[in-house]
């Protein structure tokens, strides 16, 4: 919004990640992000923006600079490790006759 | 007493509205016809936030308040126009000017951010108490519509409440706009709580405008004055918006939202 008083230099809102829980029960899962100006504001933002069609009961915000991210760069040395290390997976392993109902 | 008169529950919707085939006696829908302006007229003031608000965040609370007023008019228009065979189309595009009801505050210009708060703020009072208490009318249909209502201007009120104490407490900047806001809006609140001659012919049915006032002064001083600022002292203007006197800022606006029906009347999409 430019107006007169307006200094020309533009500030923004901070940017907030939002997580909304779509019942109870269920975890919270990342629905987007927003700007807000504060955390009342973002909850209320994040209302209009991402539960217009009753798709939450609870909504969290996070500031996004809050968020410490793994390096993209870096995916293939930070994840390569599982890889041929099938053991880790319950389906490695055969089942024991001795156990009924396994 | 009323005519057709159905469960409260088919009344949710315009569309119910139009299909219970339920007929409004005359002095309910005249009584209906102006709470349908009055949230008609707001509604298209605040569309025209859409893609200027300060934040595209604020495009879409602007723009979802005005959505839930255009519902609340569309089944005050419906049902309004169920009593002379017209359509909550042709009454909203096919009357003119001084046709219309509403008060004169929903017509005023949105100014700049903080006007519109300010506007909003002495609209969703208003609402909020008219509609609690028609919640009790022996009007079945307007109950219903009431009764969606008044749960929707709980949020509204706690948006523009936000707003106001951010813009009143905040820079010296939003602090002067804020008050110019309320300052210029606080003249038309006298006219809201005036004697409202569709209402009074609606007894039972209608609620009387000056039983609202407590509760709008109860309130809205206070939530001013936690912002830091004053109620202005002014002079109310001279009001009349029931019937049919109008502020020159409503023209403009009815040629904008009226234009498209009346180029290519019964033009859907």
């Amino acid at each position: 919004m430019t107006s007169p008083g307006d200094s020309g230099t533009r500030e923004t809102w901070a940017l907030w990640e939002v997580f909304i829980r779509s019942s109870r029960g269920l975890s919270y899962v990342h629905a987007g992000s927003l700007h807000a100006p504060d955390s009342e504001m973002a909850v209320r933002n994040a209302r209009d923006l991402y539960t217009r069609r009753g798709e939450g009961v609870s909504i969290w915000v996070v500031p996004a600079s809050a968020i410490t991210a793994s390096d993209p760069d870096a995916r293939g040395s930070f994840f390569e490790s599982p890889e041929g290390k099938e053991y880790r997976h319950a389906t490695y392993y055969t089942k024991t006759e001795s156990v009924p109902h396994l | 007493m009323i005519p057709n008169q159905r469960t409260a529950t088919t009344a949710l919707t315009p569309e119910a509205i139009v299909s219970s085939h339920t007929t409004a006696q005359a002095p309910v829908a005249e009584y209906a016809l102006g709470l349908g302006d009055d949230a008609l007229i707001l509604a298209q003031r605040l569309g025209e936030w859409i893609a200027n608000a300060p934040e595209l965040e604020e495009d879409v609370a602007l723009g979802n308040i005005g959505l839930d007023l255009l519902g609340h008019a569309r089944s005050l228009l419906s049902y309004a126009g169920s009593a002379w065979g017209k359509s909550e189309d042709d009454l909203a595009y096919f009357r003119c000017e001084p046709e219309f009801r509403c008060r004169q505050l929903f017509e005023q210009p949105n100014g700049d951010f903080a006007q519109t708060i300010a506007r909003q703020l002495i609209a969703s009072v208003y609402f909020g108490e008219l509609y609690r208490a028609l919640q009790a009318s022996d009007d079945p249909i307007l109950a219903a519509i009431a009764a969606k209502a008044a749960k929707e201007l709980a949020y509204h009120l706690d948006h523009s409440v936000q707003w106001l104490r951010r813009l009143g407490l905040g820079t010296e900047v939003s602090h002067e706009r804020m008050q110019r806001g309320i300052d210029a809006m606080w003249p038309f609140v006298g006219e809201l709580f005036s004697p409202d001659r569709y209402a009074d012919a609606a007894p039972g049915i209608a609620v009387d405008p000056a039983s609202l006032r407590d509760a709008f002064d109860a309130l809205v001083p206070g939530l001013i004055a936690d912002a830091g600022l004053e109620v202005p002292q002014v002079p109310f203007a001279r009001g009349g918006g029931r019937d049919g006197i109008h502020s020159e800022a409503l023209g403009p606006l009815l040629a904008e939202m009226q234009v498209l029906a009346r180029e290519h009347p019964g033009a859907s999409w």
